[in-house]
């Protein structure tokens, strides 16, 4: 199929950056988004341009490198996946596709596509884990029954990527659900109790320090989340944040 | 020149506590004065940092991601072993560490994979306290499965996401020690050489990668946690950024490259499609525990599939050929990744293969859909004899355990495998050879280790599946963290190490010599042009099916598009700025280097083991033919200027604890 591109290129952080067209043949419905972009990447690469850079590593959806607001979607129109699953099947010849990095005060862009989260990093520094040092004395694995419930749901808030799609969702550009998800993990599970007070006071103050919004419930990050984080992790953390604020 | 690996004395089983107990060690106070280096934060060096840190080093750690949490450990799907015994199903840690020699078809270090049998149940004890959620029967207690070439279940898993969960955990000990000040993190930073003063690793020359900064970093010991190389063939199930450069840097500077042949290719991946295809998918083993492997009988059905006459699923169950469990009755579809992908290569090679290239198999879940329906009608009181139902309460069983492998699938190939069987191919996965080190993980450099799969040591030639995970929070969290005090114990009057010395001026001038020469190169192709090449001619010949002619063509192609990629390469950008482009090139101009080195590997091993199969040593039917009296023994490389001039140097493999036998799955 032919594609016409609209690519936001941007030199650097402090170059302002504008929506460049790239008209593109020959793509296969059964590439993937980011093969599609290698192709146009080798073009502009023999014609001595410079190539588009955007952020990817696995390519299977779970290394969370990959971001890219297609279409004005966080990875593109289809659901459950990253942009590096997602695959050109899903569009049709003719289409215009516009390609901006994800936005948000809290995630400047450092060239084109490619955005800095490192404030992400900085939120689980602030007590994404749990005080228990590698000592090899730890009691046996099996010593605490974990109710298989909870590890389920424990589970399923770990299973976040990291790669910022709820904030670039986020009308407010708000990290609730990416936070949530650590918060809920540890709060569900025996080991993370201990530390749940400071824990979730710690990484909500970072988490606004860090410049994201608040949330105002318009549910639109778990729609876009490419690993399904339930919204229930968000009523988990201001209750836990709640609670852990009257105990102070 | 025989190596020496420094295994310590006495009976196996108290080798590793008796070398604790009364190797040296360096005190609290002194810790605060002493840096190191990690360079990689995958499970291995994520888990090193993390420990070396919480015992008061000071740790700098590297990775060329955005984060430490995106390394390539991640993506590890099936889950990782553990000698507890849960099960009670007679497993112990002499049979961890059996299996794992077994399964490396004796070529790895008796005394390294005991040790990594006896670590492996502390490794679920930590994680579980870190809060890893793995995967709970209804008890409450830790489940397992089965993975290829045992007997019993030690895997523990959190469904198809166990590296990611492993990793976020090393992941989450890092961020606290980060915290404290006592880890200094350097995300998108590559290391591009180690910088050696006095015959002793003392620091790494990095490039900023969104500056194009060049730096100095030093410390009093480099440890390399940086992965492997499967990517030497382009397409493999590595991340798109994983390389050999840390690697194959600390070579040139005097570390042995052992085994660099070893390569394990996986049975179990998605099938190519095109061209422009750029990484490959892996499909984890775990399937292997329900779903069974087969091609039709018949070529008139092969040909009507690839016609779209017919479907898989409308060929009878005779006219099915479930060729593992025709060659391999005891282990069936579970024998060891090596066995399955020669398997599957040699009906495809017969003709058989199930796609429009030929290279394809299925595998197929229909069995134990059917199996786990009936349970769940049974348990329920449902109609038994009612397929629909019996099928649609089948189908939640296998979702539950494999959904979001089933989700992947269906979203990179358009179909769906709950109703038709899965296409699969064999694709390279992991590299088994990798820097050589002793005991201690430290290399042939004083003071520089690896450690994960960055190292050589564990896996023989062919890793068992879910024992990397093993192996590199193993080597990370529990055997490093001892062994480096050693060392590190006559550095406590060191003091800092300086970086204005002649060798990081040395080390620093050949980093920017090499950038500049790229990117003034100003050739007609791309770094991708060259890396394509290489990996069809690494595929092609030093592949799944090895021959002296094919390995000494590699040997001179390889050389050759080296020498055309130094006069004809492509580097569009400027050195100073983010430039994937220049990371690649980089990358890409060591895996020429690299290629040929394992070529002249593979040429050297006139046998057959593991993942390393010469065709001219094979039985009539096909198995491997395996040559002790000769090949007992660990080739490790010596860098002497050009890949093909490396020097030999071996280190004998004694086993004294595991009768060496013809390695049978039958």
């Amino acid at each position: 199929m032919n594609l016409n591109l609209k690519i936001w290129r941007q030199k650097s952080n402090s170059d302002k950056g504008k929506i460049v067209d790239y008209p593109i043949s020959n793509v296969s419905e059964h590439m993937s988004f980011l093969e599609m972009l290698d192709v146009l990447n080798e073009g502009l690469i023999s014609k001595g341009e410079e190539p588009v850079a955007f952020d990817h590593d696995c390519r299977e959806g779970i290394c969370g490198m990959c971001s890219l607001y297609i279409n004005g979607e966080a990875h593109g129109p289809d659901r459950g996946v990253t942009t590096c699953q997602l695959h050109m099947r899903k569009f049709k010849d003719g289409d215009t596709i516009y390609i901006e990095p994800f936005r948000a005060t809290a995630l400047p862009v450092i060239k084109d596509l490619i955005v800095d989260r490192s404030s992400f990093d900085r939120i689980q520094q602030a007590g994404g884990f749990v005080s228990v040092n590698t000592s090899g004395n730890t009691q046996d694995a099996n010593a605490i029954p974990i109710r298989k419930e909870n590890a389920d749901l424990a589970f399923d808030a770990a299973t976040c990527i990291g790669c910022a799609a709820c904030v670039a969702t986020c009308k407010n550009a708000s990290a609730m659900l990416y936070v949530s998800a650590k918060v809920s993990q540890f709060a569900l599970l025996p080991q993370g109790e201990v530390e749940a007070k400071e824990r979730v006071i710690n990484m909500v103050n970072k988490m606004d320090e860090e410049g994201f919004g608040n949330c105002t419930n318009t549910g639109a990050c778990e729609v876009e989340c490419p690993k399904g984080i339930s919204l229930d992790n968000i009523a988990r953390m201001n209750r836990e944040f709640l609670s852990a604020n009257i105990k102070k | 020149m025989s190596m020496n690996s420094k295994v310590p004395d006495g009976e196996i089983k108290d080798k590793w506590t008796k070398y604790k107990d009364t190797i040296n060690l360096v005190n609290p106070a002194n810790k605060r004065n002493i840096d190191v280096i990690v360079v990689g934060t995958g499970l291995a060096g994520g888990s090193a940092s993390a420990t070396l840190a919480e015992l008061g080093y000071n740790v700098k750690a590297f990775c060329y991601q955005d984060s430490p949490r995106r390394a390539h450990s991640i993506a590890a799907q099936g889950g990782i072993n553990a000698a507890k015994n849960y099960q009670g199903d007679g497993d112990s840690t002499y049979r961890l560490f059996y299996d794992t020699v077994k399964g490396g078809d004796y070529r790895s270090r008796e005394a390294n994979v005991h040790r990594l049998a006896e670590v492996s149940a502390n490794i679920i004890d930590q994680c579980v306290a870190q809060g890893v959620p793995f995967a709970r029967d209804y008890g409450g207690l830790l489940d397992n499965r089965s993975f290829g070439g045992v007997l019993v279940s030690r895997t523990f898993y959190a469904k198809g996401q166990t590296g990611q969960q492993l990793l976020l955990g090393a992941y989450s000990a890092m961020n606290r020690q980060i915290a404290r000040g006592k880890i200094k993190m350097y995300n998108r930073h590559e290391m591009l050489d180690v910088v050696i003063v006095d015959g002793k690793a003392r620091g790494i020359i990095a490039r900023n990668l969104v500056t194009g900064e060049i730096e100095r970093h030093s410390a009093h010991a480099v440890v390399l946690a940086s992965g492997g190389y499967g990517n030497v063939y382009f397409l493999s199930t590595n991340a798109m950024g994983s390389n050999v450069t840390a690697g194959w840097k600390a070579h040139k500077k005097g570390a042995y490259f052992a085994n660099p042949c070893y390569t394990q290719i996986h049975p179990t991946c998605i099938p190519r499609s095109g061209d422009y295809q750029s990484k490959l998918t892996l499909m984890s083993e775990s399937l292997r525990n329900d779903g069974r492997i087969w091609v039709p009988k018949h070529k008139k059905d092969v040909e009507a599939i690839k016609s779209g006459e017919i479907k898989a699923v409308d060929i009878k169950e005779e006219d099915r050929d479930y060729y593992l469990e025709r060659r391999y009755p005891a282990f069936g579809n579970l024998v060891p990744r090596d066995v399955a992908s020669r398997a599957a290569k040699e009906r495809c090679d017969a003709g058989y293969g199930v796609n429009q290239t030929g290279e394809a198999v299925y595998l197929d879940f229909s069995s134990a859909i059917n199996r786990y329906g009936k349970e769940q009608a049974l348990l329920k009181g449902l109609d038994v004899n009612n397929e629909k139902t019996v099928a649609d309460l089948g189908k939640d069983i296998v979702k539950s355990k494999y959904g979001n492998l089933f989700q992947m699938y269906e979203k990179i190939v358009d179909e769906n495998p709950y109703e038709t069987p899965m296409m699969i191919y064999p694709a390279v996965h992991y590299t088994m050879g990798g820097i050589w080190v002793d005991y201690n993980l430290m290399t042939t450099v004083p003071g520089l280790y690896a450690i994960g799969e960055a190292n050589f040591s564990d896996h023989g030639a062919n890793r068992l599946g879910a024992s990397a995970l093993m192996q590199g929070l193993a080597d990370g969290y529990f055997v490093l963290p001892y062994t480096i005090g050693d060392y590190l114990s006559d550095d406590i009057r060191t003091g800092p190490i300086s970086i204005d010395s002649k060798e990081f001026d040395e080390a620093e001038k050949t980093v920017v010599d090499t950038l500049n020469k790229l990117i003034n190169n100003k050739g007609v192709n791309s770094v991708d042009y060259y890396h394509k090449k290489l990996g069809k001619i690494m595929w092609d010949k030093c592949g799944m099916a090895r021959t002296e002619k094919g390995l000494k063509e590699a040997m001179t192609e390889i050389k050759n598009l080296r020498e055309d990629f130094w006069k004809n390469v492509s580097v569009p950008g400027e050195v100073n700025e983010l430039n994937t482009e220049l990371e690649k090139a980089g990358r890409v101009a060591d895996f020429l280097e690299l290629g040929e080195l394992f070529a002249k590997d593979a040429l050297d091993r006139n046998e057959s083991c593991g993942g390393h199969f010469r065709e001219e040593y094979s039985t009539p039917e096909g198995e491997a033919e395996r040559d002790d009296k000769n090949f007992s023994y660990v080739s490790a490389w010596e860098y002497k200027g050009e890949p093909s001039k490396a020097e030999l140097h071996k280190e004998a493999l004694n086993f004294e604890n595991i009768e060496v036998k013809v390695r049978s799955y039958k």
